[in-house]
């Protein structure tokens, strides 16, 4: 089912194309030696390269070009063996030299592909145009006084990665599954944290509409949108908005918008005369970036699994669907967790366990997988005394509960609750004749034809067995008593 | 390749350059023969010839990734033409 925006005079198709802004993780800054924790003191990770004194000049930081390259591996993109820096030339306040160093004519990273997975089970390639290395710029903050900026310069400098997409989005959900599966990408990698609270992502949304299978129409640039929500509800705004002034006989112009989240509406940024007029040339500071082949051979052996891999392996390895697996690996650890667990035991029961009552106790106590109250050796453990018909299913699920209240192994709640399943047929038997006993009116009934009491008189036999009875075992003695 | 009066002017605002009128003309002058100037270099035949981005026939030395400077506000705050605390302060720009 294609995305379509229903105007006055027809249908439009909506094109998308994101570029990413994804924060490098590494020690210090791109061209400087100062630090990029997040949260320090203002001005407290700030060289003099950053503040752009006069004289200083750029040293490029080697675990920010390996981390560039990292990504461009996994995205399946071409590596640029020379790349080089340019001058991004505007003013601001937050941009000490009045410039920002990028890659513009030949970044070091080329093409390559980014596969998203939607609601409807389908896949869909997207074409990744480039991924450039670029600084980041300082912070202002405009709320501490009336009439004056603060500048913090602690985040300029750090190295950014842009990552451009074809225009191969035709949807808000085909964007926030492209933003989504290039987060879990990256964070696989440990190329970026993909924290968009912290500003370590943000995105600039290229939105245009036409007719279908009509040429691109002219597109605006969202810019700077930080949360998926965020990226899926201004594309259609933007693109309504768009729609209106074609079908009111205007023309969209080319420029840059900023999306207000809190009133829904995009509007115009900057004057369009003035728009990306950026005079880019070659930084005379820098030299061109050259790779080393073998370095980057090695850099590519030592990748991790990535979530494709991972998740198509989930499916072969596990007989896990598509789907259990695909969420399964959209975090590492959820994947590591899960794998503990589904190692040598019922891998679907597993994959049962950690996406049905394990996620719901995180969702409930406000945990993540790297904080769960209760391990994966432990749920493990818990698999074990299920296979091993120490307790059932139903019974599990208490032991579960109390495991992620206390903490304890769910080896000692069964004791300590005296939980442990009961399999003496003889006191299975004891517990159905007294059930049949109590219930002589929907005994005659089951008699006369109503089949469908057998599960009643189950619920009761457990029932008296405080749950515990061995449900096979269960069935078998009231069959045997009914028959 | 010559300037027109509007570009110049353009020019002047891209750059930040306040410009009065009357320097207009003088400036067009100026630019125009540093353009003249540059455009010798379009005499010579450079089909066969790799674009260079520097004189020197070495590549970017790099740095390993460590934090070995910041922690200098004080200095860093130092010529800031307005400070307030530990910010930089300017005057308000919002968009």
């Amino acid at each position: 089912m294609s995305y379509v925006i229903e105007g006055s005079t027809g249908a439009w198709e909506v094109v998308i194309g994101l570029e990413v802004h994804a924060q490098v993780v590494s020690q210090a800054k791109l061209f400087s030696g100062a630090a990029t924790a997040f949260g320090a003191e203002p001005n407290t990770q700030v060289s003099f390269v950053d503040a752009a004194f006069p004289g200083m000049l750029p040293v490029i930081n080697r675990e920010c070009v390996a981390q560039a390259v990292r990504t461009g591996l996994g995205l399946g993109a071409h590596i640029n063996l020379v790349s080089r820096f340019d001058r991004k030339n505007y003013f601001y306040a937050d941009l000490p030299p009045g410039y920002q160093i990028s890659q513009y004519q030949h970044p070091i990273v080329g093409a390559g592909v980014i596969e998203i997975e939607l609601g409807d089970g389908s896949t869909k390639s997207i074409g990744v145009t480039r991924l450039h290395l670029e600084q980041d710029a300082g912070k202002s903050l405009h709320d501490q006084h009336p009439t004056k900026s603060y500048i913090d310069l602690n985040r300029a400098g750090v190295a950014l990665m842009e990552i451009v997409s074809e225009p191969d989005l035709r949807s808000p959900e085909e964007a926030g599954a492209y933003l989504r599966k290039l987060r879990t990408i990256l964070r696989y990698l440990g190329t970026c944290d993909g924290n968009m609270e912290e500003g370590s992502m943000r995105a600039d949304v290229n939105v245009s509409v036409r007719r279908h299978g009509e040429p691109f129409r002219t597109r605006c640039e969202v810019k700077n949108v930080n949360s998926v929500r965020f990226v899926m509800q201004a594309i259609e705004v933007e693109a309504r908005r768009q729609v209106e002034i074609w079908e009111a006989g205007g023309a969209v112009d080319q420029e840059t918008r900023l999306f207000d989240a809190a009133r829904g509406i995009t509007r115009s940024m900057r004057s369009k005369e003035e728009a990306h007029d950026y005079r880019y040339f070659p930084d005379p500071d820098l030299l061109p970036l050259v790779l080393d082949e073998a370095w980057v051979a090695t850099l590519k052996a030592a990748l991790p699994e990535l979530p494709d891999a991972k998740r198509r392996r989930f499916m072969d390895e596990y007989g896990l669907p598509f789907y259990d697996s695909a969420v399964l690996v959209a975090e590492q650890a959820t994947a590591d967790f899960y794998e503990t667990i589904a190692r040598g035991r019922d891998a679907k029961l597993a994959a049962n366990w950690v996406m049905g009552d394990l996620f719901a106790a995180l969702n409930r106590t406000g945990r993540t997988i790297e904080t769960s109250p209760v391990s994966a050796a432990a749920l493990g453990a818990l698999l074990d005394l299920m296979a091993d018909n120490t307790i059932n299913g139903r019974i599990a699920k208490e032991v579960f509960e109390a495991m992620v209240d206390t903490g304890e192994a769910p080896g000692a709640i069964v004791e300590r609750k005296g939980l442990r399943q009961v399999t003496d047929t003889a006191a299975i038997d004891e517990a159905v004749t007294a059930v049949l006993a109590a219930n002589p009116e929907k005994l005659a009934e089951y008699r006369s034809g109503k089949e469908k009491l057998f599960g009643f008189f189950v619920g009761q036999v457990m029932k008296a067995m405080a749950g515990k009875g061995n449900p096979a075992l269960v069935n078998a003695a009231l069959k045997r008593q009914l028959g | 390749m010559s300037l027109d009066p509007a570009t110049v002017r353009r020019i002047a605002r891209l750059a930040r350059i306040h410009l009065d009128e009357a320097e207009v003309p003088r400036l067009q002058d100026e630019l125009n023969s540093i353009l003249g100037w540059i455009e010798q270099l379009n005499e010579l035949d450079v089909a066969d010839i790799a674009p260079l981005t520097g004189p020197a026939q070495m590549a970017l030395k790099m740095r390993e990734d460590r934090v070995t400077d910041g922690g200098i506000r004080d200095a860093i705050l130092a010529n800031a033409p307005d400070r307030a605390g530990e910010f930089f302060v300017v005057p308000k720009v919002v968009e």
